[in-house]
């Protein structure tokens, strides 16, 4: 009488400890209920648990076989074109064929797991390096080649054949100048510094609806609007660079950063691309006057000429110098005085410089 | 059955006779595969890369890759008579007006996830288990290239639907690219073929992303099947498993039939995900303008560790001489990525210098076994975590009413702190547990039997570990060290004497220095009674 059968009567089964083999069944691939027959390692299922499981796969690829026709069926039966046909669509061609797939990878399991045998083969390895004699014989071979070749005794054949290669390795990178233009300055201006076809200055409109803007009309003080240049509203590599954002305060607002000569009434247009890595600085929070860029949330002044607050921008977002034409509509005064968005080797410190030029 | 069907001898025959194809065929039909669950989140990246390669033919069918604006006409009616470039517009008409075209989009996408998910947990398991050592150095190689070359992928097959989300990605791309010092301006512009965002980019990126990344991913995948093919799959630590064999089953038929079930798993898993689990809903972002960008863009996952880093990053650029150099970028850009996948790479080198292990090594290691191992392991997990998890720092702050810059604050210390405390936990872990196994052997297991003693003790009777799990245990291999021995006259051996030498035997001893040595695990006659174990005999009384 052992501790584990002192409750046959209850049929109650001493829970499993960690590390000791289960009371029914053994754990290790040598069962040997099922003493191994012919190969060794080759351990065969019960005939009677492998009939049972042939249903069970048979079941399974049924189920394959109608979910697949069910995919068929519902390519013919469900179109798609608006937001609800599309997604009724979807559903039923993912859904059965998501069945299809899952039924026949079950199937194939239950097949191997309870029809094939279970195994447990060993085979040999070996080492993965070459015997001696090899290593030997591939040595000789190579020197026995290389004399014959005469590569090593012939030294004007082989500079030469040198000589040639190199040009030939050099033409492929050599093809790819065309790829673009050289950047030349063109990442030092934007349109804001072209005049117009009638000699005007740019007008600045605002994003989307393309309408100028008056200033006496612009008066939203806490509001922030997305402006582009008139003339390149739909231009990408014009907004790239000219982007801005508008915005209005109260003369007391302002600080000592802001050039309070290139504001207009108070409204002060920064480029809305920003100095960290260009993606637009979109986001403004009124009580603090912040601008965030929500890419990697650099965060900038507004009132005081867009200094960095936090974030990994190292630049203020530049000031453009606005004012109006005598429409009373808002224009560039001239282009921005250092390069705007991203920084770049050329760069050097266009603040610095720009600030000698003014005084 | 008897004899092969006439139609596959005849085949064979066939081919036989052409190309002697019954030699390899005799080699390898039999080929062994050891089994372990863990073996098996490779084959999630493989099949996972057959779905991208399916998928993604599909695609090509109906997508344009072209920048020039057209005005949509298609299906989906918010975007009628929108201006958009071609790429996006046909990438819409995938999604509305082809039939499977949204669940192929899906799919691809899911897939390119799992793609590298599944490389990452697999090299995750190479790197823990040390089955990159010596021989399969090379294959851990071409294993970091495959994950190289799977960011990239990604990232050019982000950029190509050129919708408001994707353009913010390439956007980012571009800055980082212009900032590299002495050539980045010219980078920027020969990939874009001239200002940003330009007119190019989109129809580069597709050559690249559909020919020529795939061609060199194909070709590296086939040398990582051969490789693992000729050298053997490693296995775990077993009963009658060496380093001299292979245990387990044959390829044919049931690793044959395994492999083909668990490819369909990972396609219906795929399938049900693409199916029910939207993911990158390209037509709410509307097209792509530099003016624009919708709050919390998130790249996919795997950009997420670049993308926290650059958040984490202070606003650090230096001018000299005219020139920028902007480290606020370049140190976030390059050093998390050039950290991870170069200390990865020379991994297996390092510990051979560290360890002076030039052995073949075909039983895998149980991470306990390799403390440190596993603790540079987890440290370089947290310090790739802590920037994952700050790429999502504007969510975080948003969805759990965090102070955002204060997440940043955090980043910024844990990114150092967080993987110092990480390896020393790690270590006392390891530790731990083959303590917990040096007990098991040598104590047994506690089997929930009281015993009354004559004397009126009560002790729990411990019964001896199950064979296997025995076996598992004892399958622990010591770490080598460097020769140490100071000969006869007090001088350290050759290599010891330069500073460098001396750092590498100090790092060797503590490397290889085995904290709790197996005693073994058969119970001796003295020992029996003072624990009240149960020896062999006993056992067997037991069932």
């Amino acid at each position: 009488m052992t501790e584990q059968n002192e409750y046959p009567e209850s049929g109650r089964v001493r829970a499993r400890v960690i590390g000791t083999p289960p009371a029914d069944a053994p754990i290790v691939d040598t069962d040997p209920i099922h003493a191994p027959e012919g190969v060794p390692g080759v351990i065969p299922q019960d005939p009677v648990k492998a009939r049972k499981a042939e249903r069970l796969v048979a079941l399974l690829f049924l189920v394959t076989f109608l979910a697949g026709a069910g995919f068929i069926a519902s390519y013919v039966i469900f179109q798609v074109g608006t937001i609800d046909k599309t997604a009724a669509s979807n559903f039923a061609l993912g859904g059965t064929l998501a069945l299809a797939l899952l039924a026949l990878a079950a199937g194939l399991t239950v097949w191997v797991r309870q029809i094939m045998p279970k195994y447990n083969l060993v085979q040999e390895r070996h080492d993965m390096r070459s015997d001696d004699g090899t290593r030997e014989y591939v040595k000789e071979t190579f020197v026995q080649g290389a004399d014959e070749s005469g590569f090593v005794k012939h030294r004007l054949l082989r500079r030469t054949l040198l000589l040639a290669a190199a040009p030939l390795g050099l033409a492929p990178l050599v093809l790819l100048k065309d790829l673009g233009p050289l950047p030349g300055t063109a990442l030092r201006h934007t349109v804001w510094g072209e005049p117009t076809k009638d000699g005007k200055p740019r007008r600045l409109v605002v994003e989307g609806s393309g309408q100028p803007i008056r200033a006496a009309d612009f008066n939203s003080p806490g509001g922030i609007l997305s402006v582009v240049p008139e003339g390149y509203e739909e231009d990408l590599n014009a907004l790239a660079k000219a982007t801005l954002i508008l915005l209005k305060f109260r003369p007391e607002e302002l600080k000592s950063g802001t050039n309070l000569n290139w504001t207009h009434d108070g409204i002060v247009a920064y480029s809305k691309i920003c100095t960290h890595v260009g993606c637009p600085a979109a986001l403004y929070e009124q009580t603090t006057h912040h601008i965030l860029c929500p890419c990697h949330q650099s965060t900038f002044d507004a009132a005081d000429g867009a200094r960095v607050v936090f974030g990994p921008a190292a630049r203020p977002l530049p000031q453009l110098p606005i004012g109006i034409d005598e429409e009373g509509y808002l224009v560039a005064k001239s282009d921005f005085k250092v390069p705007v968005g991203p920084s770049f080797w050329e760069r050097g410190d266009a603040e610095a410089e720009a600030r000698e030029n003014a005084s | 059955m008897n004899a092969p069907p006439k139609a596959i001898a005849g085949a064979s025959t066939f081919v036989d006779d052409r190309i002697g194809a019954g030699n390899f065929l005799k080699r390898n039909l039999r080929k062994i595969f050891p089994d372990h669950w863990s073996f098996l989140l490779g084959e999630i990246a493989l099949y996972s890369f057959v779905i991208l390669l399916l998928t993604g033919t599909f695609l090509t069918f109906w997508f344009k890759p072209g920048m020039a604006e057209v005005t949509y006409t298609g299906n989906y009616a918010p975007l009628y008579g929108v201006k958009m470039s071609e790429a996006y517009a046909s990438a819409l008409n995938i999604s509305f007006d082809v039939r499977g075209g949204l669940l192929m989009r899906q799919i691809h996408h899911w897939a390119a996830l799992l793609f590298v998910g599944g490389m990452t947990v697999h090299m995750l398991r190479i790197f823990f288990t040390g089955a990159y050592r010596k021989p399969r150095e090379l294959n851990w190689i071409i294993g970091i290239l495959l994950l190289s070359l799977a960011l990239l992928e990604g990232l050019t097959g982000y950029s190509l639907p050129d919708d408001l989300l994707s353009g913010a990605g390439l956007r980012i791309t571009q800055g980082v690219a212009q900032s590299i010092p002495i050539v980045g301006t010219y980078v920027s512009f020969f990939l874009f073929g001239g200002e940003y965002p330009g007119h190019d980019v989109i129809s580069r990126f597709y050559s690249i992303h559909i020919l020529l990344i795939p061609g060199i991913l194909l070709a590296l995948v086939s040398a990582h099947m051969i490789l693992m093919w000729v050298q053997k799959h490693t296995q775990m630590p077993g009963k009658n498993r060496t380093d001299k064999n292979v245990v387990g089953a044959p390829f044919y038929p049931a690793f044959m039939i395994k492999s083909g079930a668990f490819f369909l798993f990972t396609f219906g898993v795929i399938a049900l995900l693409g199916t029910f689990a939207q993911i990158n809903p390209i037509w709410l972002f509307g097209p792509y303008t530099p003016a624009d960008i919708s709050a919390g863009s998130q790249p996919d996952w795997y950009m997420g560790f670049l993308e926290g880093a650059l958040r984490l990053m202070p606003s650090w650029e230096i001018n000299f001489l005219d020139h920028t150099v902007t480290f606020s970028v370049l140190i976030p850009a390059l050093v998390p990525l050039g950290l991870v996948m170069t200390g990865l790479a020379l991994y297996p080198f390092l510990e051979q210098w560290v360890t002076g292990d030039r052995r073949e090594h075909h039983i895998a290691d149980r991470p306990r076994n390799n403390p440190h191992r596993t603790a540079i392991g987890i440290s370089g997990m947290t310090f790739y975590g802590i920037l994952w998890l700050l790429g999502a720092n504007d969510e975080l702050s948003a969805n759990f009413h965090l102070d955002l810059y204060s997440t940043t604050w955090f980043g910024r210390f844990a990114i150092f702190i967080g993987p110092a405390i990480a390896y020393w936990i790690t270590y006392r872990m390891c530790i731990g547990l083959q303590r917990k196994d040096a007990e098991v052997l040598s104590h047994g297991v506690e089997s929930g039997v009281i015993k009354r003693m004559p004397n009126g003790q009560y002790i729990e009777v411990h019964t001896p570990p199950a064979e296997d799990i025995a076996e598992h245990i004892r399958g622990k291999q010591e770490i080598p060290m460097l020769e140490s021995a100071e000969d006869g006259e007090g001088i350290p051996p050759k290599g010891a004497r330069s500073a460098l030498g001396r750092l590498r035997l100090k790092m060797s001893q503590a490397y290889g220095t085995d904290r709790v040595p197996l005693t073994d695990g058969h119970h001796e006659e003295g020992h029996e009674e003072e624990h009240a174990g149960v020896g062999a005999g006993d056992r067997k009384e037991l069932h």
